[in-house]
């Protein structure tokens, strides 16, 4: 167990970077009583990810430093500024890691930005996403309250799951101030094997893959080609090696080739800073066939998640996508592009928009956080 | 975790809608209900009369009992909805229930209540290989999903100890776990895609057969929500690749100190075991001449580590971890040869609950989790405490996850000994949320452990629950009185431990 004080405590006082909770709680309370919204940022690395920027920011980067990390409780509680790369660096050393690979856009990437996205990497197929670790959180709802839910424990069924809705709420719900998350060993062996195939071939490898007791841990297609990543006991990646054949990549390149994909650095996604397409993030069953969509295709997480650099009209992406029983994010795009779309995010069932309205409503009474940044009404 | 609230926001905590309707002494209020219920259910599917209202008085925690206004059964979703709709409208509290095993009172019936009986829809709707996916209503239970999913190489990964009874529609409103759920993961972690039916007689679809969903992650809220935000209607649950083999090492230890030592030791030799299950020397003794599995009766505990993949895999492992429980003072281990064995050795783990209930006329069964390099000290505690009481407890514990199922031994024909059980449990639990951990693991909140919310929750973070209920359930009708306490609840629980001598919790503002 380590514990260590915020990192950096300021004797200045920053109003828009509290290094309390009560700092938090008293910024909050204000903005409740001027009425003047406030967008919760930390590293702003991912700011680029959902709605318009409405409010005056809120930086939780001040409030930083990992509280507790116990590696044999397989649990890290940290302050939401503290750097991915320094929760990284902390578990390294124990020979752990996140095991839902949360992408690095940025060496200012905080840990409360990572779970208030909800992106998760490639080992999304076989770890599970960001809320899957989420085992606990702090948080300061719109009244200004300090509330903790969850615990430290792996196991924990007292009161509503609170901790896991705040996972990828944007900062739209409250500001979570510490998060607890579950950590995994980092796996003894790694190995990456590379197929020529279409796309429909990749899709159905990898899903019949996914049926058999393999240790498949990631998977990607791209232009006539299948990247296929192990991980687990040295024998069981061996025997897999041996049993699924393909062409094995040289170690280093392979991790690179993972690196890249998960921290999103490929031109795929980054070409659209230099007016190249929008890219749509498109979430569907894994079995689903190749979409009929124009445009340039990544596959991931067995073919559960599609990437697509695409000129096609917004309406036509969402009605295929949603034809296939999916969802269709506008993820790099120009504010404009996501307004023409009718928001970032495929629109919500009226059952579900009116559940998701009266969540936000009971969180954030006064609709200070983050408004237009999930849905445009709220 | 206390925190003096200053914006003047707070709503009351709220009762339900009619709770100020009796309608026990209301005939004529009673006979509208029950017509309207019958006029969208098929024969025979609302019952009224007490005789047929008795075997749904209680669910697996017996010493809470209440006999409901009524029982309906409905045959599929639609009338679910219908259900939920007219009792909306009429102000009828619903609990909803699936076969009743659950162990903390969660479909304990509402005296002025209808339960909701989700039995009659039991069909697995689709088996997908392809995708790894399952179908099912929510009254499948949840072994028959295993059952069906076998040809196919899979199977569904959470199994709680009353898999071939509980269904998957409680194990979502629980977020049941088993004795595997360290490498795969709890209910929340293994189901897609669930619909449900809000009180408002609305059909919803939470999550998805996608891996994610827009807008906020309602279906991790409403999985282990205790059926408190909807009646579930159908399930869509992730199948998981079964491995080739499984093996499982049985070690004992003269000291409970080394046992928890080796667990600690295990993960940090970055093995994540399939089963990581300790069982101290009461629960062994209780256990042994009931299953003959060979446990080593002059141990103080026991250690079952259960490793699963391919044969390389798990020979790689086990030896990994024989080498670990080495290193941490085991006197004795043996590893299973085949599967009748490693079956053996489970069966006295699994049959801990009935063999305790064979030497002893009742017992309590709690479900703190703690952080596990607690857990010496937790059993120090618990040993106190039973002298204390002045009865027996044997402790099995899921190690991997720090979930403890202490069972307090007690027999309810003497008499306070049922008080004496449960004042001892209060006191459990109270300490795992002192040293860090949870009332609850899997078993649930329900009517058993409602004054304990009190203690692992400040008064802000009760409201704040209220308001998600609110969110869902308007008018509170969905299993009103449970998993959440008022206010009110809270105040009586302080005076009441007050008034027994003890320790009044520094939360609530009045103490």
């Amino acid at each position: 167990m380590m514990t260590a004080p915020p990192d950096t405590p300021s004797t200045q006082r920053d109003d828009s970077r509290p290094d309390t909770l009560e700092g938090f709680a008293a910024r909050i309370r204000r903005a409740v009583e001027a009425g003047a919204p406030l967008r919760i940022e930390g590293g702003g690395s991912k700011n680029f990810y959902g709605g318009p920027l409405r409010g005056e920011p809120l930086s939780t980067t001040a409030y930083a430093g990992v509280i507790a990390y116990a590696p044999t409780e397989l649990v890290i509680t940290a302050r939401a500024g503290t750097a991915l790369a320094q929760i990284e660096a902390v578990l390294a050393e124990k020979q752990q890691r996140l095991a839902f690979e949360p992408p690095r856009f940025s060496p200012d990437s905080t840990i409360g930005g990572v779970v208030a996205a909800g992106l998760s990497g490639p080992r999304r197929l076989q770890a599970g996403a960001v809320r899957d670790f989420v085992l606990g959180t702090r948080i300061v709802d719109g009244q200004g309250r300090i509330l903790t839910f969850g615990g430290q424990v792996m196991k924990n069924v007292a009161g509503y799951d609170v901790s896991r809705v705040m996972a990828g709420s944007l900062g739209t719900l409250g500001l979570i101030a510490e998060v607890s998350l579950k950590v995994l060993p980092v796996p003894v062996a790694e190995a990456t094997l590379r197929f020529a195939c279409a796309q429909a071939e990749g899709i159905a490898l990898a899903n019949r893959w996914g049926g058999q007791p393999l240790p498949v841990s990631a998977t990607a297609w791209h232009d006539g080609t299948l990247w296929v990543r192990l991980s687990g006991a040295e024998a069981a990646v061996t025997a897999a090696r041996a049993s699924l054949g393909g062409e094995v990549v040289d170690d280093e390149a392979g991790r690179a080739f993972w690196q890249t994909l998960r921290d999103q650095k490929h031109t795929f996604f980054t070409a659209i800073a230099g007016n190249g397409l929008p890219v749509w993030r498109l979430s569907v069953p894994s079995t689903t066939q190749p979409l009929d969509l124009p445009g340039d295709t990544w596959v991931e997480w067995g073919g559960a998640l599609r990437w697509l650099a695409s000129d096609a009209s917004a309406d036509q992406v969402r009605a295929v996508v949603l034809a296939a029983g999916g969802h269709a994010t506008v993820y790099r795009a120009s504010d404009d592009a996501k307004t023409r779309a009718g928001g970032a995010f495929q629109p919500l069932s009226p059952a579900l928009a009116v559940l998701n309205r009266n969540l936000k409503r009971e969180f954030d009474p006064r609709g200070i956080f983050g408004p237009g940044r999930l849905y445009p009404d709220f | 975790m206390t925190h003096e609230n200053t914006v003047p926001l707070l709503h009351p905590a709220p009762d339900y809608a009619g709770a100020d309707r009796d309608f026990s002494r209301d005939a004529a209020a009673r006979a509208i209900v029950f017509a309207r219920l019958r006029a969208v259910l098929p024969a025979g599917s609302v019952m009224v009369e007490t005789e047929d209202l008795r075997p749904y008085e209680c669910d697996g925690l017996s010493a809470y009992c209440q006999v409901p206004m009524a029982v309906a059964l409905p045959a599929d979703e639609a009338q679910v909805a219908a259900v939920l709709a007219i009792c909306h409208e009429l102000e009828v509290p619903v609990v909803a229930r699936g076969a009743g095993t659950g162990l903390s009172g969660g479909a304990l019936p509402h005296a002025q209540g209808l339960v909701l009986s989700l039995a009659r829809m039991q069909r697995i709707l689709r088996m997908d290989a392809e995708s790894r996916t399952a179908v099912v209503q929510p009254g499948v239970r949840n072994l028959a999903i295993s059952e069906a999913a076998s040809s196919l190489g899979l199977y569904y990964a959470p199994d709680p100890s009353s898999q071939i009874a509980c269904t998957i529609g409680g194990n979502v409103a629980e977020n049941s776990g088993g004795v595997h759920c360290l490498k795969y993961g709890l209910t929340v972690h293994n189901v897609l895609k669930v619909r449900g039916v809000t009180m408002t007689g609305e059909i919803v679809e939470f999550g998805s057969a996608a891996l994610d969903t827009p807008g906020y992650d309602l279906l991790a809220l409403l999985i282990g929500s205790e059926g408190m935000l909807a009646v579930v209607t159908e399930v869509t649950v992730r199948l998981t690749p079964k491995p080739q083999l499984a093996q499982v090492v049985m070690a004992s230890f003269d000291d409970v100190n080394k046992a928890g030592d080796a667990v600690a030791a295990i993960i940090a030799a970055g093995i994540i075991p399939a089963g990581l299950e300790m069982m101290d020397k009461p629960a062994t003794l209780a256990v042994e001449p009931f299953v003959n599995a060979g446990y080593d009766l002059e141990a103080e505990a026991i250690l079952l580590c259960e490793s699963d993949g391919t044969p390389e895999e798990v020979a790689e492992e086990i030896g990994r971890v024989k080498a670990v429980l080495n290193r941490c003072g085991a006197r004795a281990m043996a590893v299973s040869r085949d599967e009748g064995e490693r079956l053996t050795f489970w069966a006295g783990r699994k049959a801990a609950f009935p063999a305790v209930g064979r030497i002893s006329p009742d017992y309590y069964c709690m479900d703190g989790t703690i952080p596990r390099k607690r857990l010496a000290e937790m059993l120090t505690a618990i040993a106190a405490l039973s002298k204390k009481y002045g009865l027996r407890c044997a402790n099995v514990f899921h190690a991997g996850d720090g979930n403890l199922h202490p069972l307090i031994m007690f027999d309810a024909n003497e008499p306070g000994e049922l008080e004496r059980a449960e004042a001892f449990g209060a006191e459990i639990l109270e300490k795992s949320v002192e040293f860090g951990g949870s009332i609850t693991g899997e078993h649930g909140v329900g009517a058993e452990k409602i004054n304990q919310m009190c203690v692992q929750f400040n008064r802000d973070e009760r409201d704040f629950f209220f308001a998600v209920k609110r969110a869902f359930d308007q008018r509170g009708l969905l299993n009103p009185g449970k998993a959440i306490p008022t206010l009110h609840r809270c105040a009586e629980y302080g005076r009441m431990r007050v008034s027994s001598g003890r320790m009044p919790f520094p939360d609530l503002p009045r103490f």
